[in-house]
């Protein structure tokens, strides 16, 4: 069953792609991700108050590659759904209807770009 | 280049998942995809069910997953729509199957009650016709989504109305911001309070679906903001 459902899922999803279609995906994926980053940033920045030897540890350790891999991923989710949501919110509240597909390349060059540049002043 | 038969697999039956059926169609030029369903019907297998009238794109009553995307079968080129020489042909998305490739519709016009898409008229037949100003902002609006065929092709490519069968959908509320934009119709507060429930325009999530396969190329994807601000805009006012 696992073969042909997932082709059945792939052929469904091929069949309703189109790219704003791609852009709500993007936009709650990054929504959900960032959330789910949220309770880990918190934690960690509350170690400045209860543990700060255990902060400078972590810390420490953002100094490594994979974690600034990790950033850049983080920093790209954080743009791409600022810029998603400023597409929406210029959508339905400043009448911008059209060019909606550049709009949509636009915020994800644009946030590809500042966590590429990100990652360069990182490394 | 066509071969000389096209391999049309239809989803059957009630429980369209589980039932296909492959049939082996004549290609001809210019074929469009209700022919190749016609030929099924009129020549392997009478009892396959399915609806059309006009033929032409004008009554709405053909639509059709077609490859799984909505599409009107009667103005739809089977040649465009080919996987190698294959097509898989299915009922309308979100909408229960009666029968092969016939939905119940009901839902659907349910919602076009629900949302108020319907004229609420404020003269009598002694009054004056109202002149209506085909250069007004609001005119202009309205006419950008009159040419609404109720085809549901919209309704059946919204992943909103997928995941909230309460949600009233593109065509309904579309129907509802033309009504709204109509001079001749006194219903605003009613379509607002319509369109503003559980189910109304705020749910919408602006995946546009709607707007990218519209066979008439209209924008419910648009009216549907339309929708919000208006309905916002009344919230707001009404706390002032």
């Amino acid at each position: 069953m696992g073969r042909n459902l997932r082709m059945r899922a792939a052929k469904e999803i091929t069949a309703r792609a189109h790219p704003l279609w791609f852009a709500y995906i993007l936009h709650r994926l990054s929504g959900l991700g960032l959330a789910a980053f949220m309770p880990f940033h918190f934690w960690v920045l509350s170690m400045a108050m209860t543990a700060p030897e255990r902060l400078d540890g972590f810390l420490k350790m953002t100094e490594a590659g994979v974690v600034k891999l990790a950033e850049f991923g983080l920093v790209f989710l954080l743009a791409v759904h600022m810029f998603g949501g400023l597409r929406l919110i210029a959508f339905e509240w400043l009448l911008w209807r059209h060019s909606q597909k550049n709009l949509v390349a636009g915020a994800t060059a644009v946030s590809f770009l500042i966590a590429s540049l990100f990652l360069l002043k990182a490394v | 280049m066509m071969s000389d038969f096209l391999k049309v697999t239809i989803e059957r039956g009630p429980d369209a998942r589980n039932v296909r059926q492959v049939f082996g169609v004549p290609a001809y030029k210019s074929q469009t995809v209700l022919d190749a369903v016609s030929w099924v019907q009129q020549n392997a297998d009478p009892t396959l069910s399915y609806r059309f009238a006009c033929r032409v794109g004008m009554c709405g009553s053909c639509a059709m997953m077609v490859n799984g995307v909505p599409r009107w079968t009667c103005r739809t080129h089977i040649s465009k729509v080919l996987d190698g020489n294959a097509v898989t042909i299915g009922p309308l998305r979100n909408l229960p199957v009666i029968k092969d490739l016939v939905v119940d519709m009901d839902p659907f016009f349910d919602k076009w009650i629900a949302a108020e898409g319907v004229h609420h008229g404020g003269l009598t037949r002694e009054d004056q016709i109202a002149p209506v100003d085909e250069r007004s902002a609001e005119r202009i609006e309205a006419n950008s989504g009159i040419e609404c065929i109720n085809c549901s092709v919209c309704y059946a490519a919204c992943d909103t109305v997928a995941g909230n069968p309460e949600y009233l959908g593109p065509a309904a509320l579309q129907r509802a911001w033309t009504l709204l934009n109509d001079t001749r119709d006194r219903g605003r507060d009613a379509i607002l309070a319509a369109v503003s429930g559980k189910g109304g325009c705020h749910n919408c999530h602006s995946i546009g679906s709607c707007t990218a396969y519209c066979p008439n190329e209209l924008d419910p994807m648009s009216a549907i903001a339309g929708l919000k601000r208006e309905t916002t805009k009344s919230f707001l006012g009404k706390g002032r």
